[in-house]
């Protein structure tokens, strides 16, 4: 197939339209490749427009975008620092809850469980991926928001309040409450990747390490060694999920332009502001901010995708060729 | 002894280890109880044949439906799939048939990519693009963003079932004389159309469930709409509003709609599994 690819390659364009044959493989392979690089274009379509929509914003602020701490329609000032604050400790701080689970789910899913479990238990988890984040949202403000500010808030600022972290009256909606529905919306994804990532880890390797007489965790070590990279690659598409998700977040963390140490305090992320203040955005500098916003969101979610991405083809690749 | 000691703490940390993971796995599931839980014992109260056929009532009277928000929904995955079948199709179709060059994966590359991009930037840029030029928010607004949304599932989908197809079932067509792009339509699609189509429903089924990109391009209507030009209800749109409205009427009608909206998607979905079984049966 490569041969006959190859040869109709070498003959000129003229020829080749010429030559009855192949006139339909070229239109074809030409309309395929029309649809291909519209895709390309698509993207870069996105930055594009983005840019040219936040260009007010951009020539006014400048950099200062980035670190001014005040968020202020009315003034017409804006400085997304708070946002990507919120943005960022959300973000991290479900990871931290996230990423342990997860990667306990995907152990127990590629090296535990037996096979009659194993699918249902898949199929759940990616179940959990599948539901609408805004179904999230509304779970998130009637049945644990409440429950933050009745149980977990209290029962935190009495045992550990004089920490800066448990600090102030407990809302129920804040950085706890997002905190915590992030870290439920980004287990499956983290998990469901790393389960096969660890899968694509050879079966010899087990063996061999059982055949030495590791134990079966001394033996899950080592092929969670193996699997670091595709792990690495799995967590940081959570991360991309987490810092883009809104819905969810939008409705749970109290959106509030601030940096406060205090999980209970609310917050903003770059994602919920967008949401949230879009439709009310009157001035075009206002709207331009807000785009500006977005194309931040765009640029961030790209590069960590990217290196995500790498990083767990880097893990198909290397197992494909030894 | 010592040696003993040292085998009894290893087996005994491995076990320990292990049982920790099966909690894990465990507590990953109980936030999809609880979901489920909730939305179904909430939303059942109002899910009845008004929800389905009647027009919400204003604030203050109790009753009416989301006739609007459901057809919404239909309409604008439906304009999506408009714009994500095709350019999806397509593109995977020449990543799996002429795919094996730097220009193929890097448009691989990029819809992994942009699988990954927040809906919500894809809802800003159907904004500037669509809405700002028309001046107004309209369903074809939303439909687009839904569209480019699809895109990277259906690709990824149709090229990996394209994969799948068999050599000798090419080479088959390619020795009986077929030209190549007649041997990939008519054979090779063919053979993977099933694949193609489960793709083709976990896309939709995705768009079904986006808010973000809807939030300012379809906008919402109160009332009933089917113009792609005006703006346009949707069941999540409508679920955002009404869960964060301060009645209590409107809140349990959030809870019905996020039902109907869980049961549209598993409609789709089952209508994914029951494809894809008949697939590995006949291979």
């Amino acid at each position: 197939m490569r041969k006959v690819e190859t040869s109709s390659k070498k003959k000129s364009l003229f020829k080749k339209i010429l030559s009855s044959s192949n006139v339909g493989d070229f239109i074809f392979e030409r309309l395929t490749l029309l649809f291909a690089v519209s895709v390309f274009l698509l993207v870069i379509l996105l930055g594009y427009e983005m840019y040219q929509g936040s260009k007010l914003s951009i020539e006014k602020f400048g950099w200062s975008f980035l670190v001014n701490s005040t968020w202020d329609p009315v003034r017409e000032i804006y400085g997304a620092l708070p946002i990507i604050y919120g943005t960022v400790v959300s973000a991290a701080l479900a990871l931290i809850i996230a990423l342990p689970l997860s990667i306990g789910v995907a152990i127990y899913l590629s090296e535990v469980a037996p096979p009659w479990l194993e699918k249902p238990l898949s199929f759940l988890v990616e179940l959990l991926a599948g539901i609408p984040s805004v179904i999230y949202g509304l779970w998130g403000i009637f049945v644990l928001v409440p429950w933050i500010r009745k149980v977990v808030e209290p029962y935190l600022s009495d045992k550990l309040g004089y920490l800066p972290f448990f600090k102030g009256a407990p809302y129920g909606f804040g950085l706890l409450a997002a905190v915590i529905i992030l870290s439920v919306m980004v287990l499956p994804i983290i998990s469901s990747i790393s389960r096969d990532v660890l899968k694509s880890v050879p079966r010899s390797q087990r063996e061999a390490a059982l055949a030495l007489g590791a134990s079966k965790w001394q033996s899950t070590m080592i092929v969670l060694r193996d699997a670091r990279p595709g792990i690495l690659g799995a967590t940081m598409l959570g991360l991309g999920r987490a810092i883009g998700e809104t819905m969810a977040v939008t409705m749970v963390i109290g959106n509030r332009a601030l940096i406060s140490p205090s999980l209970f305090d609310p917050s903003y992320t770059m994602a919920s502001v967008i949401a949230n203040e879009f439709t009310e955005a009157t001035s075009e500098m206002y709207l331009s901010a807000l785009i500006e916003l977005a194309l931040v969101l765009f640029v961030i979610t790209i590069i960590i995708n990217a290196l995500a991405r790498l990083l767990v083809w880097s893990m198909d690749r290397k197992w494909k060729t030894t | 002894m010592n040696s003993k000691f040292f085998f009894y703490k290893k087996k005994i940390t491995s076990f320990i280890m292990m049982s920790l993971t099966f909690v894990a796995a465990l507590a990953a599931i109980i936030p999809l109880v609880l979901i489920f839980y909730y939305t179904i014992s909430k939303g059942i109260t109002y899910l009845n044949l008004d929800f389905f056929l009647a027009m919400p009532k204003p604030v203050g009277e109790s009753g009416g439906g989301m006739a609007n928000a459901i057809v919404g929904t239909l309409i604008l995955i439906g304009l999506g799939g408009l714009i994500g079948v095709p350019v999806g199709i397509m593109t995977g179709t020449y990543l799996s048939e002429f795919g094996n060059n730097k220009f193929a994966y890097a448009v691989r590359f990029l819809t992994d990519v942009l699988s990954g991009i927040p809906s919500i930037v894809v809802g800003v840029v159907a904004y500037t693009m669509v809405v700002v030029p028309m001046k107004h928010f309209s369903a074809l607004a939303g439909g687009i963003a839904l569209g480019i949304l699809m895109i990277p599932t259906i690709t990824r989908t149709t090229e990996e079932m394209i994969k799948l197809v068999p050599h000798s079932l090419r080479e088959a067509g390619l020795a009986l004389g077929i030209p190549k792009w007649k041997t990939t339509l008519a054979i090779v699609l063919r053979t993977a159309w099933k694949g193609i189509a489960t793709g083709v429903l976990l896309g939709l089924s995705r768009a079904a469930g986006e808010t973000a990109p809807l939030l300012f391009t379809a906008l919402g209507n109160r009332f009933w709409s089917t113009s792609i030009g005006q703006p346009i209800a949707s069941l999540t749109v409508y679920i955002y509003d009404y869960a964060r409205a301060p009645f209590e009427d409107w809140n349990q009608q959030a809870w019905t709609a996020a039902l109907v909206l869980i049961l549209l998607i598993s409609v789709l979905s089952l209508l994914f599994r029951i494809i894809t079984r008949s697939k590995y049966k006949t291979n």
